[in-house]
């Protein structure tokens, strides 16, 4: 009775639904990707499905396109997000919250909704559906998860090293490229991360917002795994996908303290 | 402008808030290049505001700031001669301690060679050569302080600005930095103006002393002046331990308290003039006396104290090293209620017949229940005018329903103290300090209010209460009360006199 317990009082035992819970939906699927990208549609070992990537014209620009499109995206979020985070973090603004409430407020609703509800504003304004549409409907999603990240890391630093910088002869321009940026770098890494890999890998927003004219990498592979009988070719594309979007997130992770802030 | 001997004056100078309060209220301060000047006061007096206005992060509300003759009272930080230490260092995280102090210079786009040479020259004088390539937070509180101070000083800037530096550093740490910044000071011959509420730092380091409490001044001088001649009970409470008790100035040179009078050697105060008598513990002579006198002497007491004037010169009874100096002074006498070795000194507190109470610091210990005598040097007794006395005035309405209206409140009072008046009547209202009742709890008042400065005044405490509306009452009472209390006031209504305003 007491060894029971004493088991079920460990803190070790209390991890144990989430040790599950983690095999099952994330270390089991990536298994399962894995297995399938390597084997043919009959179940046999094979290399060819990678050998098809490499040689497919098309999937390869898609990918390209695709990785394009979320660089813009991410650039787009960076440059309207990060003032919006500095003016939000400002001593003398009195209403942060209102203006993170805004921010975020959109994110209450599905995405799925909101984007319907972006093409209804297009056609009620007559502008075309397209790349340009694409983007704002990218960059109106993915912008709260910019500006929070750099929100956070601007409003945690000390003002007292603005005031040092300007103390020491820096005017404002100054002081913020050479003390608020490099301070804020934490944030923005999130940022980027948190911007960058989910517009690569998006489907749905591309397929609504351009009338599925215009086939981003993440509609490529949700076509492919739909068709049963290249389910192998698009577990081959998720896989390189996420090797991808583990490659940029080993990249943020590097640069980000971890201490300093940030959302991740 | 090179006639001009001041490097910073700053005149009548106000800063008030948003919330509408004062943190400064009409500054003025001068100071000559080179001095070492520290501000002085508790938290919340304005002291790190004033540094803050001269530095430029805070814009007056009104008056000006010159420095070295030149208005900048509206000059960004970035363009004045002068620079900063923080209180919490603000070192950059993001650069080495090398970085950091090059921060300034390399805005100035010094060329690398000069940089190199300035840095290293800073860094040896803030003692931290060897540590350029480090990381910031690698250093400990004191290496980071220095490197802050190394920062500062390598703009080679005609005045430098510390604002608390030495805080959040540890007691012995906090000793050797004292030291070291009065060398550099030294050193380096720029000005320093210096802030802190440490009274011990105040007086160790600085030629002169700025004693602010509220938004303003209350003492400029050196710190032997503000030590020993303090200009009010604020200064005097805050600067070192003391006695501070009620007296009046019988005449030039003669002052009366705890019933006896004494000599001294100020003049100026008129003459029976209320005034506070201030006398540090440590000037305060003490010696044991017989018990066994008190015990032959006659039940009464008139006789008592003429005996006692008599036979004074030869009760000082265990004084071998002939400390106690002889001559005509006054002397009076009580027992030793406490003791405690503080060190150097032992610190008793003193209590006379009369329930005068004293702190008095000797090198001899003499244990409770001692029977003592003390006197002190003429010279060693300061006197300060009396601030306000006997009773709090108030501008006051006479109401329909009889009462009065005054400090946001309506007060009853005898119906003879408003004979004769209309209501809506502007009256001024009197209320002695030592009627107004204090309660524990703020709901049995009329007003509530809290404890916001206690002076011990030998046989009671002389309190300010301030009201939630914003006004001071003064009150002597028995009672101890700790800074900061919540209370209920009361004012019983026969206690409440009437003035008619004559204008």
């Amino acid at each position: 009775m007491n060894k029971i317990l004493q088991i079920a009082s460990s803190r070790r035992t209390w991890a144990w639904p989430y040790i599950l819970f983690m095999l099952l939906f994330v270390v089991l699927p990536l298994i399962l990707v894995g297995v399938y990208a390597f084997t043919d549609i009959d179940g046999h070992f094979t290399v060819r499905n990678f050998a098809k990537f490499f040689s497919h014209s098309e999937a390869i620009q898609t990918f390209l396109y695709s990785v394009m499109i979320a660089v813009f995206n991410t650039a787009i979020c960076l440059l309207i997000g990060y003032p919006a985070a500095y003016i939000m973090a400002q001593e003398d603004f009195k209403t942060p919250k209102v203006m993170a409430m805004l921010f975020i407020l959109p994110m209450w609703i599905n995405f799925l909704l909101r984007t319907v509800a972006t093409v209804e504003l297009f056609n009620m304004l007559g502008l075309p559906l397209g790349e340009g549409a694409l983007l704002f409907g990218l960059c109106y999603d993915y912008l709260p998860f910019m500006i929070y990240p750099i929100y956070n890391t601007l409003q945690k630093m000390d003002n007292s090293l603005v005031e040092a910088a300007q103390d020491l002869g820096a005017n404002r321009w100054q002081s913020f490229w050479k003390v608020i940026v490099p301070l804020s770098m934490p944030g923005v890494y999130s940022g980027i991360v948190m911007v960058f890999m989910p517009t690569v890998s998006t489907f749905a927003i591309a397929e609504l917002l351009t009338h599925n004219n215009i086939k981003l990498f993440g509609s490529l592979i949700q076509d492919y795994i739909t068709t049963t009988d290249l389910l192998n070719y698009g577990a081959v594309l998720s896989l390189v996908l996420l090797i991808i979007i583990a490659l940029t997130s080993f990249f943020g992770d590097n640069n980000d303290d971890g201490e300093k802030g940030g959302m991740i | 402008m090179g006639k001009n001997p001041f490097i910073i004056e700053v005149n009548h100078v106000f800063k008030q808030f948003e919330d509408g309060k004062f943190a400064l209220n009409d500054v003025s301060l001068q100071v000559k290049k080179g001095e070492f000047v520290t501000i002085l006061g508790p938290s919340g007096c304005g002291k790190t505001t004033l540094l803050r206005c001269i530095a430029g992060f805070q814009v007056a509300s009104s008056g000006d700031i010159l420095l070295k003759g030149e208005d900048v009272t509206k000059t960004p930080p970035y363009k004045r001669p002068v620079n900063t230490v923080f209180q919490k260092y603000a070192l950059f995280p993001h650069l080495n301690v090398f970085n950091n102090v090059a921060f300034g210079l390399k805005l100035k786009k010094e060329d690398p060679e000069t940089i190199k040479k300035k840095v290293r020259k800073a860094l040896k004088m803030a003692n931290m050569t060897g540590y350029e390539e480090r990381k910031v937070d690698t250093l400990s509180g004191g290496q980071q302080q220095r490197v802050a101070i190394a920062r500062a000083i390598v703009n080679e800037p005609e005045v430098l600005l510390l604002d608390e530096p030495l805080s959040a550093l540890d007691l012995k740490m906090r000793h050797d930095m004292q030291i070291e910044l009065k060398e550099l000071h030294e050193k380096l011959g720029i000005t320093f103006i210096y802030v802190t509420h440490d009274q011990e730092e105040a007086l160790t380091l600085s030629d002169r002393v700025v004693v602010m409490n509220e938004g303003k001044i209350q003492q400029i001088g050196t710190p032997t002046d503000i030590y020993n001649e303090p200009q009010n009970c604020f200064v005097a409470d805050f600067i070192g331990e003391s006695n501070i008790l009620s007296g009046t100035m019988i005449k030039d040179k003669k002052v009366e308290f705890c019933g006896q009078e004494f000599d001294c050697i100020d003049t100026g105060f008129g003459e029976n003039n209320p005034v506070d008598v201030v006398i540090r513990p440590e000037d305060i002579y003490i010696w044991k006396v017989e018990s066994q006198k008190s015990k032959d002497r006659p039940a009464d007491s008139k006789t008592a104290d003429a005996d006692r004037a008599q036979t004074d010169s030869q009760n000082i009874e265990d004084d071998p090293e002939d400390r106690v100096p002889k001559g005509k002074f006054t002397k009076w006498y009580g027992e030793v209620q406490s003791c405690i070795f503080k060190g150097v000194h032992y610190e008793m507190r003193v209590l006379t017949k009369d329930g005068y109470e004293f702190l008095i610091q000797d090198y001899h210990e003499y244990l409770p229940g001692t029977e003592v005598g003390m006197l002190v040097r003429p010279e060693d007794i300061q006197i300060m005018k009396k601030e306000h006395y006997i009773y709090n005035y108030f501008e006051g309405e006479v109401l329909k329903n009889g009462k009065v209206r005054f400090i946001g409140a309506e007060w009853e009072v005898l119906p003879k103290q408003i004979e004769g008046l209309e209501p809506g009547e502007k009256v001024q209202v009197k209320v002695p300090f030592r009627s107004i009742d204090l309660q524990d709890y703020e709901e049995e008042g009329k007003l509530s209010g809290e404890v916001h400065f206690i002076l011990y005044k030998g046989n009671h405490y002389h309190l300010t209460i301030r009201t939630d509306e914003g006004y001071d009452l003064y009150v002597n009472t028995h009672d101890v009360w700790d800074d900061g209390d919540r209370v209920g006031v009361v004012i019983p209504k026969d206690k409440i006199l009437i003035d008619k305003l004559v204008d």
